[in-house]
């Protein structure tokens, strides 16, 4: 291997001269006394390897021995990943000891005791190649695959499967052959590089299926695609953590894996906390069991923040690998590109629009890309679904990190101030935000399967009502309310209609935090009853009055259970109150 | 001052910036602090034997033969129970006269909290303000700032919450404290009473700006002591954090780094959010809360400091004067406190969340009656009840000089909406209005 000798330290960024070849992105090991602090090759000039350090440099000194390991940053995949508390190196985050995290201390991701009942999946003989699912293990839950080594170029042969049994996840459960006759034994773990995507399937397909977060204004409006991307940036106050947080319960997914990535402790403990005792609303299962946390918040080293995004795309991949629906949100995205600024302007680099690297769009691009809806050389299909925030500086939209981002997500879920300072929860604004899988022949086949054919152009309808009521809001105010036709005071209400039963949802009511697509059925033909029905009101003073009763009505619906004595009760007083509002 | 022993004496200084100086030594640590010329400097940078150093007070009149000692250690403060009651400088030396505190030596700005080691913060911390009990409820482990303009009464405020807020200790963080402001906070805790549970680190503007840098570090490490050693709940104060960016700013300008939006640098985020996430709620009870104060340009939010804050800390409080009343408030629209929802409905009444929002959209719906006014147009009798609420909603519940428990806040709410609206306009679900609102229309429909 590969060694070499401190030369320089500027804080976390450390110069090496080494003896021997080294390679991009390889990691090593400084030794300072009895800690070993892991650090990445980011650049090499001649002997001199540039290493961003993922611990504090404090205490470092020149002339420390510096080991090259030969492989990028991996991780380790396997059973067990799923309710485990990872920092952005993949280290488990409750094998630790103590109150501080002591730098240095890396510990096994992956439970070395713990045993799993494996079945084989694959015979004698039977040709495999890269992920092929060679047998199963029973993880909480899931059916997790245990699976050929990615990196297969070609196909090889199953020699062995060990019986159906128990066994720890290092005991060899098969070994394969090629046909130059090499053998390679297998467990139920395998190693691979984060920055590289696992490209195991056989096609990437265009997302044909829809991600249910029970979000009314996500769901109905603007929907998400399985496999799908979508980004939510707003300015800080606007509930981004929240929308992610409540997304991250409700979501329709096999899998959730939620990088928080340079943002607070406490929303972190929030899940921590929670998840254990919370239920997904599908299987009734606890949260957690479901769910992984790769977890590097703001006070955290900043260069395994770097990290953290791709270690948590990696195990995303691994699970779609599985034939899963993988749901992977980041919070925030905004945080890993300022932990490429920082390194960037400490090797000096050039630097491009608000001193972010130059090569930061394509970083995201490629970043975005690895999600997607994939069909697996079996035939069977995964998916990862990515979600990220950003948080622009300022709350302005037009910043390297929202740009770049907007490029490559399909999905764009405005938070806006303006909404926030009105508590009008959640702040995704009806205008700005949009899906570009409301346009996809695949999504609105989906649709119009589920939901019938008038779905989407029901949709439709709804949405340009919402920009009717802002232009009639805009007139209102520019020329009062009686210098306006009453019509523009109904266009108004009906918009306000829409906004306070449709697009805002209580994220901390138990009952209106999750719509199902039922309820967004009903909602969605409800609401396009009233808006097309054409109200006759003597004078504007009563336009609003009226639509604040059946605003009140409609949203006491939202807090009680689905045609519950409760909810007939206010869907029949509403009614009522319809038919009083064609006489006034 | 003092230097033991073995400590090898360099005297050979080859580059002298503003803020540093350069020479060559070898086997030093990064960050470890040194005596250059009798003034505290930190090793910021070594490249082979050349070692970069940056001295706190500046390097005015230091010669290229001046005496360098390094410590081999860095920056320390001594921690025990005799903190408290005791004013310190930014190095954690004495300035109140008395002697130097005896106690075990801890580095500062050391390492986090493992994430799973922190509890879930649910005790509130009562301050007798509505504007932060009712609205922007603060709990123990968070972090919160108020955004201020230079000409708001920020400290006489943070100075009062202190005051109030139920804490074991309270750590104060002064940095650029003009020496009134100093003298002001100190008569204050004098005459509360309550000297014995404070402690300060000061750096006024008679102190080198750099210095201030070390202040918030010593301040966390003497709250980190108490909420770990002794379970205590600890109120920390930093006022004020724009200054200290400002701080930041001077010396990677000086270390030529690339500044990024408005001249700051580029890691602007890491560095507050390691001193903010200190903030913390320990399982044993011990905590650390921390109040700051950021001042704004203009009550400009964009600007990289407030905006960057915004971003680490759990809500921020504004302040605001409101005409109507001709009083200080807590500005209800863009004030927050991210984890009001832990305590609210479950340490509080159960209808302080929907009261709490009730009120807040009249108070807007208000704000919007008043631009109809202000633009000339007539006002409906819905805008005019608003408007009418939003002075008694000021005078009787937001006025930092309303000193009340959390349930009076809530009963004076529902007093004001009984007096200005009907039941149907409030949009409070109904199984909590049957049991508070007293007005016509209850139980009626």
């Amino acid at each position: 291997m590969t060694r070499g000798i401190v030369t320089g330290i500027t804080a976390n960024l450390i110069t090496v001269e080494v003896d021997g070849p080294i390679s991009q992105n390889e990691i090593a090991y400084l030794q300072n006394n009895d800690e070993r602090l892991m650090s990445e090759v980011i650049r090499i000039t001649g002997k001199t390897a540039y290493m961003q350090c993922f611990e504090s440099t404090r205490g470092v000194k020149v002339g420390l021995p510096v080991e090259f390991s030969g492989e990028m940053l991996e991780v380790e995949l396997g059973p067990g990943l799923l309710s485990k508390n990872y920092d952005g190196l993949q280290s488990d985050l409750n094998k630790k000891e103590g109150l501080f995290l002591k730098r240095g201390e890396y510990t096994a991701a992956l439970n070395e005791e713990k045993k799993y009942e494996f079945a084989a999946l694959a015979t004698v003989g039977e040709r495999v190649n890269a992920g092929f699912w060679l047998g199963e293990v029973k993880e909480n839950w899931v059916n997790h695959k245990i699976m050929a080594p990615f990196n297969l170029a070609s196909e090889w042969i199953v020699e062995s499967v060990a019986a159906n049994g128990i066994y720890g996840i290092h005991d060899v459960i098969a070994v394969i052959r090629n046909d130059a006759g090499e053998r390679m034994e297998l467990s139920m773990t395998q190693r691979w590089p984060v920055k590289i995507p696992i490209r195991a399937y056989r096609e990437k397909s265009r997302p044909y299926r829809l991600m249910e977060t029970g979000y009314r204004i996500i769901d109905t409006f603007n929907p998400l695609a399985e496999g799908g991307t979508g980004f939510i940036p707003g300015p800080f106050g606007c509930g981004k953590t929240v929308v992610q947080h409540t997304i991250s319960r409700n979501a329709s997914a096999d899998i959730i894996i939620i990088a928080a990535c340079g943002e607070r402790a406490n929303e972190v403990v929030e899940i921590f906390t929670e998840f254990p005792e919370l239920e997904d609303p599908r299987t009734g299962r606890k949260l957690f069991e479901r769910t992984t946390v790769i977890c590097n918040t703001s006070n955290m080293p900043v260069a395994a923040r770097e990290a953290s995004v791709y270690t948590a795309m990696t195990i995303g991949e691994y699970y779609r690998q599985m034939g899963l629906s993988v749901l992977l949100l980041a919070d925030s995205t905004s945080r890993w590109a300022q932990a490429l600024r920082e390194m960037s302007n400490r090797l000096e680099e050039l630097p491009g629009p608000d001193a972010f690297p130059m090569d930061l769009p394509a970083v995201i691009a490629n970043f975005y890309a690895r999600a997607g809806m994939v069909y697996l050389h079996n035939g069977a299909s995964g998916a990862v679904t990515f979600i990220g925030t950003v948080s622009p500086a300022g709350g302005n939209l037009k910043e390297p990190v929202t740009e770049s981002t907007k490029k490559v997500a399909q999905c764009f879920y405005a938070l806006s101030q303006k909404r926030a300072d009105s508590k009008r929860y959640p702040a995704i604004d009806p205008h700005d935000s949009y899906s570009k899988y409301l346009e996809s022949p695949e999504i609105q086949q989906f649709l119009s399967e589920r939901s019938g054919p008038r779905w989407v152009s029901d949709v439709l309808s709804l949405k340009n009502r919402m920009l009717r009521g802002k232009e009639a809001q805009d007139q209102i105010s520019i020329l009062g309310d009686d210098g306006v036709p009453i019509d523009y005071h109904v266009d108004f209400w009906k918009s306000e209609l829409i906004d306070a039963v449709l697009i805002q949802q209580d994220a901390f009511d138990p009952i209106d935090s999750f719509a199902s697509v039922e309820r967004q059925e009903y909602g969605l033909e409800m609401l396009k009853k009233i808006c097309d029905r054409k109200f006759r009101f003597q004078s504007f003073e009563a336009v609003a009055p009226y639509f604040k009763k059946i605003i009140n009505s409609l949203k006491q619906m939202n807090f009680c259970d689905f045609n519950s004595a409760p909810f007939k009760e206010f869907e029949a007083q509403f009614k009522s109150m319809l038919n009083e509002g064609d006489v006034s | 001052m003092q230097s033991s022993a073995f400590q090898m004496i360099h005297t050979k200084i080859e580059k002298i910036t503003k803020a540093t100086v350069s020479l060559e030594a070898s086997g030093i640590g990064n960050e470890e602090m040194a005596w250059v010329d009798n003034r505290l400097a930190q090793v910021v940078k070594i490249n082979k034997n050349q070692v970069t150093l940056q001295v706190y007070v500046g390097t005015e009149g230091i010669s290229t033969n001046a005496e360098v000692v390094f410590l081999g250690r860095p920056p320390v403060l001594k921690v025990s129970e005799h903190l408290a009651g005791r004013f310190f400088d930014a190095y954690g030396q004495p300035i109140d006269g008395n002697p130097e505190v005896e106690g075990e030596e801890r580095e500062i700005g050391g390492p986090s909290v493992n994430p799973v080691c922190r509890e879930q913060p649910s005790e509130l911390i009562a301050t007798g303000i509505a504007g932060i009990d009712l609205n922007n409820t603060i709990v123990t482990g968070q972090k919160i700032p108020f955004f201020a303009d230079p000409d708001q009464p920020y400290n006489e405020v943070v100075a009062n919450v202190a005051l109030k807020a139920q804490a074991d200790k309270i750590i104060l963080g002064g940095m650029g404290l003009s020496n009134d402001d100093y003298l002001y906070f100190k008569a204050l805790f004098e005459n509360a009473g309550a000297l014995d549970k404070i402690i300060s680190f000061i750096n006024t503007t008679e102190n080198p700006p750099v210095e201030r840098l070390l202040v918030p570090d010593m301040a966390l490490s003497a709250a980190e002591y108490f909420a770990v050693d002794k379970n205590e709940k600890v109120l920390v104060l930093l006022t004020d954090m724009t200054l200290y960016a400002d701080a930041l700013a001077i010396v990677s300008n000086k270390m030529d780094q690339i500044p990024s939006k408005d001249s700051m640098p580029g890691s602007l985020y890491s560095d507050l959010a390691k001193l903010y996430e200190k903030a913390v709620q320990f399982p044993k009870g011990g905590s650390i809360t921390i109040i700051a104060v950021t001042t704004l340009s203009g009550g400009d939010i964009t600007h990289a400091i407030p905006d960057n804050t915004g971003y680490i800390t759990e809500g921020q409080l504004f302040l605001r004067t409101d005409t109507d009343i001709g009083k200080v408030i807590v500005d209800p629209f863009r004030s927050l406190s991210r984890l009001k929802q832990l305590v609210i409905g479950t340490k509080t009444r159960e209808d302080h969340g929907q009261v709490m929002n009730a009120a807040i959209r009249l108070y807007a719906d208000a704000a919007e009656a008043k631009t109809k006014r202000d633009n000339g147009f007539d006002l409906s009798k819905y805008d005019k009840r608003c408007i009418d609420f939003a002075r008694d909603y000021s005078r009787h519940l937001l006025a930092i000089d309303v000193n009340l428990d959390t349930k009076a806040m809530l009963e004076v709410s529902w007093r004001l909406f009984e007096k200005h609206f009907s039941l149907d306009e409030l949009g409070i679900k109904k199984a909590i209005s049957d049991k508070y609102w007293r007005g016509p229309g209850n139980n009626g429909n």
